[in-house]
């Protein structure tokens, strides 16, 4: 929170304070601002909160402990295929999303774990180019899986998931009181928010304790940080496997509100796109995570709606279309951010991490 | 019998491509330990330059001989590559060389989907047709074997091409200052030798190599597109670290192995688990090659580096 | 950050209204389209808006009086960009912005997320072009097309296969698209019912260029017959590489491979054994055809390239029913439209109790002079 607040120019540095309540109410107020613009901008800010928590998640593996991975959208799908399964007429399972999610969290844990075990010696590039496999061979899997025996429904995907019912609470279903209602966009914007609150809080907690110091010895030095005593192979196993709880949870709420999962949904772009919402925003730190997440899910959205009118009023043509926009953001986005603020945008606050090391020379 | 060897013939053409592209990985790596993500997108710029050499020359030469055509098409495609490829290291990988190693990885997958934009805005989305001006009409050497003249070049060109970059890096004073580079970047100064000229060369022999590689490709296929270079590339890499990444030799044969693997296992997989897998899982053995390679010998088959290089 | 980005979303809106300008005096009623009109096929995201936007010219012009009073219809169009997660997004739009019916969207993947947040909002929807049989069979009451599915082009394929081509044995191909493999389960199952054998089922992606592997297993299985379910970018390919391999069995493939472009790509390897499939009659044999072929050359000055009459029928399905419910309410004029009967531009317009075009015709193209030519 303090560092988000401090991230703001000019503002956060004057009344912190103040732009702390700010944050908060614009927080809880942003879907009723949304609104007033369409509410596809609400569906937006719920998707934009979805990636904060996939934001959330890898920050803990790439931005604490150290571990760059490529394949994190795996975990992800992994949550969202686990609530397909269990809760859509596909096997005819219907359970309540305290069983279900839970289960997707810990079916990505073990993914996690899964995929940690046999990548423990790796480091940096070698890591990097192994979890796009391990991202790359679950997506296969999951396209593939429709024969001899259907699990997954192959490239068909699996339609009619249920949505969100909060012991007894459709949150698809907007509430009408008299005339006047309130949208099940809201209600999932709340309940996300609720969600994303949790896992930073949770993360926050985690970051001081001592298993967050250990990951930061473990990211500055492998070595040095052995050599204190730190069992690095648990230390790895518990980044990958808390990293990917994080993304179950963000994929079986995805399953819930989209309605439909199919394998196309996890590629490595979307990999790539999480992981440069994380650099973007600032590796290894939490409001880092929130802001390239919200940041570069809203770029786009907005980039659309005026790069496209002010193409198709001088050019008389749309020269570059939304999807090359969005592609060029986060591709220039890796790059400059690198060279330019490898920090990003939000720099981790000292005493957890050491920016100076990314400044350039140790 | 004519089917295995059908497989192996296929195999040894898409392996002389990887084999081609994985130098240009391995070589990078060999100097710098970064994976330059970016390289597969070298291939296909080289193959799109190319395309638009030779449609150049249909429009103002149409007379000109085909083979003549393309030989300036590569000769104009592998400079445009190798400024690239200088560009790259230029601007970009040579300023982070100082940073913590997450730093140039990710600036080379952004540069290698900034590339694939780029080419998408230039030559749009859509599959081009690539001409093939050599034949691509079938030989048959042994009975129910099938080869195209393109084939055999490419698997002649390649071996040809590797084995210039062999002598050079092993015999000339060149491949000396490129090897002292890579054993230790600062001792190699010490001794006279201009690191940074190296790297840069480094990039851009292997860029070279990516463009004839691109040709190739697209010669082959008769295709030419923006994302055509991020697989194979992939594979390529795959094939270094297979073969012992930092290994000429290595690379080459990781590129020849996995190219069979590929096409011998697509073929032969639902046989072999008895119809629970089958070719839709085509695309999973490099990764899976690159898994077990990496965490069981992580040397490759030839290396001489190991994975842990802090 | 948020507040700059607040102005930024103000600007953008600014210049979404100043587009749509709209005269006082009659009772606007909108109706959506949906389709990519940006990316690689958006060509075909905007023959469908310009299908659908000249149905809604001419009702205008003609004069539609609902309900007593002079209406005005309005198309607003949206841009899905062949993506699922925007196809919600822009859905949503939509429902916001009141349309009463959306015509779209272009591709299955896109409909039949997007068909939820239809429903939810109780908005029907024409799909002029989502082939895929899923949609459907969803059971939402309001979700329609005006296309033959896949179900009906695979048993077609299937058929034509085993019966005009005279094949005994079949190697059908897929490339793990949804569109792709669905298409391909229906022709392995119709080939197999009227007595082909299906000798091989070999599988590659939409990004792959080298199907050596699986054509050379193929090769050894000698098919009459080879069905390749996906599209030209990897048809054209796989036909040289067929021609590479000395393997002279007939080739089909489905509407994916039906264009202009896989004979570009595929280049001398195409022949006279090579078919291909497309749901809804040639444009010159549909019963409206030739009458709308100039009024869409005359109006916007191109060619049609597919589905604009697909998109035609669909814009005026939904009118037809709300004049003979005499309501342009969504649930009331949705009975209307599921009862609907009318002679159209593709042919008969009237659905099945799912929500299918009843009459949906699938035709047969071989490859002859350089170009598709419709079988008899």
């Amino acid at each position: 929170m303090n560092e988000l607040v401090e991230a703001i120019p000019f503002l956060g540095k004057r009344y912190p304070k103040a732009t702390k309540w700010l944050i908060i109410i614009l927080a809880a107020v942003a879907p009723l601002i949304a609104a007033y613009f369409g509410r596809s901008w609400m569906r937006i800010l719920d998707f934009a909160l979805l990636y904060m928590m996939l934001a959330l998640g890898l920050n803990l593996v790439v931005g604490f402990a150290g571990l760059l991975d490529l394949g994190y959208i795996a975990f992800y799908a992994v949550g969202a295929y686990t609530w397909a399964f269990l809760a859509s007429p596909h096997f005819g399972i219907h359970m309540p999303f305290w069983i279900v999610l839970p289960l997707g969290a810990a079916f990505a844990a073990l993914a996690g774990i899964m995929l940690g075990f046999p990548v423990l010696r790796l480091r940096g590039d070698y890591l990097a180019i192994v979890t796009l496999g391990f991202g790359e061979i679950v997506r296969i899997f999951m396209n593939n899986l429709n024969h001899p025996i259907n699990i997954t429904n192959g490239p068909q995907g699996i339609n009619a998931l249920d949505s969100l019912n909060l012991f007894g609470w459709n949150l698809s279903q907007s509430i009408k009181i008299g005339d006047f209602q309130i949208h099940y966009l809201y209600l999932y914007y709340y309940f996300f928010l609720l969600c994303v609150i949790g896992s930073i809080i949770f993360i926050k907690r985690l970051q001081i304790s001592r298993v967050g110091r250990a990951w930061a010895a473990m990211r500055d030095d492998e070595l040095a940080a052995k050599a204190i005593g730190i069992n690095t192979r648990n230390m790895k196993l518990l980044a990958f496997a808390l990293g990917a709880t994080f993304g179950g949870v963000a994929g079986g709420l995805f399953g819930s509100f989209q309605g439909f999962v199919s394998p196309e949904s996890f590629s490595l772009m979307e990999s790539i796109a999480v992981l440069t919402m994380v650099v973007f925003g600032g590796m290894g730190n939490i409001a880092g995570a929130v802001v390239g997440a919200l940041a570069l899910t809203a770029l786009p959205e907005i980039l659309r709606n005026i790069a496209l009118p002010v193409q198709q009023a001088v050019f008389g043509t749309v020269i570059l279309d939304p999807e090359v926009l969005r592609m060029l953001l986060l591709s220039l986005a890796m790059i400059l951010m690198m060279l330019l603020r490898p920090a990003g945008l939000v720099p981790a606050h000292a005493r957890y991490s050491r920016p100076e090391l990314l400044k350039g020379g140790a | 019998m004519e089917t295995l060897l059908q497989q192996i013939v296929n195999g040894l053409v898409v392996g002389s491509v990887y084999a081609l592209v994985a130098l240009g990985y391995t070589m990078v790596y060999g100097i710098l330990g970064l994976i330059n993500f970016a390289h597969g997108e070298v291939v296909m710029v080289g193959a799109l330059t190319a395309l638009q050499t030779l449609l150049f020359l249909m429009g103002v030469a149409p007379d000109m001989a085909p083979l003549l055509k393309l030989a300036i098409a590569v000769l104009v495609a592998v400079p445009v590559c190798m400024i690239l490829g200088f560009l790259m290291e230029r601007l970009a990988y040579r300023r982070l060389r100082g940073a913590p190693r997450l730093a140039p990885l990710i600036t080379a997958i952004g540069m290698s989907f900034l590339l694939q934009t780029l080419a998408m805005i230039i030559w749009g989305r859509n599959y081009h047709t690539f001409p093939q001006l050599i034949s691509t009409d079938p030989l048959q050497p042994i009975d129910g074997v099938f080869i195209t003249p393109v084939q055999i070049a490419i698997v002649i060109i390649s071996a040809l091409m590797m084995a210039g970059l062999i002598l050079l890096v092993t015999k000339t004073r060149l491949g000396r200052a490129m090897r002292a580079t890579a054993e230790n970047h600062r001792v190699a100064s010490l001794m006279g030798v201009d690191t940074n000229a190296i790297i840069a060369l480094t990039f851009v022999i292997g860029a070279g190599l990516a463009a004839v590689a691109g040709v190739m490709f697209a010669s082959n296929y008769g295709i030419a597109h923006y994302a055509m270079g991020f697989m194979p590339g992939l594979k390529a890499f795959t094939a270094a670290v297979l073969g012992g990444i930092g290994n000429l030799g290595g690379a080459m044969l990781g590129g020849i192995v996995l190219g069979l693997v590929e096409a011998v296992g697509a073929g032969y997989i639902e046989t072999m688990t008895f119809g629970f897998l089958n070719s839709s899982y085509q695309d999973i053995f490099a990764f899976v090659i690159l898994g077990i390679v990496l965490i069981f010998r992580p040397t490759g088959l030839l290396g001489e580096r190991v994975s842990d290089r802090a | 950050m948020k507040k700059t980005g607040i102005a930024i979303a103000i600007m953008g809106l600014g210049f979404g209204l100043l587009s749509n300008g709209v005269s006082a005096a009659d009772m606007v009623v909108k109706l959506g389209h949906v389709g990519p009109l940006t990316g690689s096929i958006s060509h075909l995201g905007k023959d469908n808006e310009n299908g659908a936007l000249l149905a809604v010219e001419e009702y205008n012009a003609k004069g539609v009086t609902i309900g007593g009073k002079k209406v005005k219809f309005e198309l607003v169009g949206e841009d899905d960009q062949a993506d699922p997660r925007t196809g919600t997004t822009v859905a949503q739009r939509l429902v916001d912005a009141e349309v009463v019916g959306v015509v779209g969207h272009l591709n299955s993947g896109t409909t039949i997320p997007a068909s939820r947040i239809y429903n939810q909002a109780g908005i029907p929807m024409i799909s002029p072009s989502a082939t895929n049989p899923k949609l459907t069979q969803q059971n939402y009451a309001g979700v329609f097309r005006t296309i033959a599915n896949d179900v009906q082009q695979g048993s077609a394929i299937g058929k034509f296969a085993t019966g005009a081509l005279g094949a005994k044995s079949i190697a059908i191909i897929d490339d793990r698209t949804a569109y792709g493999q669905g298409l391909a389960d229906e022709v392995e199952k119709a080939a197999k019912a009227s007595g082909g054998k299906v000798v091989a089922r070999e599988f590659t992606t939409d990004k792959a260029t080298d199907f050596m592997a699986i054509l050379t297993k193929i090769k050894a299985q000698n098919p009459d017959v080879i069905f390749f379910g996906g599209m030209d970018a990897q048809g054209g390919p796989m036909l040289r590489q067929l021609k590479q391999l000395g393997i002279n069995a007939k080739f089909i493939t489905g509407d994916g491979g039906c264009t202009g472009e896989i004979i570009k790509l595929a280049g001398d390897a195409l022949g006279s054994t090579s078919y291909c499939t497309q749901a809804g009659l040639p444009l010159d044999k549909m019963p409206g055809g030739k009458d709308f072929k100039e009024r869409y050359k005359k109006r916007f000055n191109l060619d049609v390239q597919i589905y604009a009459p697909y998109a035609y029928d669909a814009a005026a399905a939904m009118i037809e029913a709300m004049k003979a419910a005499d309501s342009t309410a969504p649930a009331k004029y949705l009975p209307a439209l599921k009862k609907i009967n009318f002679q159209g531009v593709t042919g008969n317009v009237a659905f099945d109790d799912k929500g299918d075009i009843k009459e949906g015709a699938i035709t047969v193209y071989q490859f002859k002079d350089g170009g598709w030519n419709p079988v008899n």
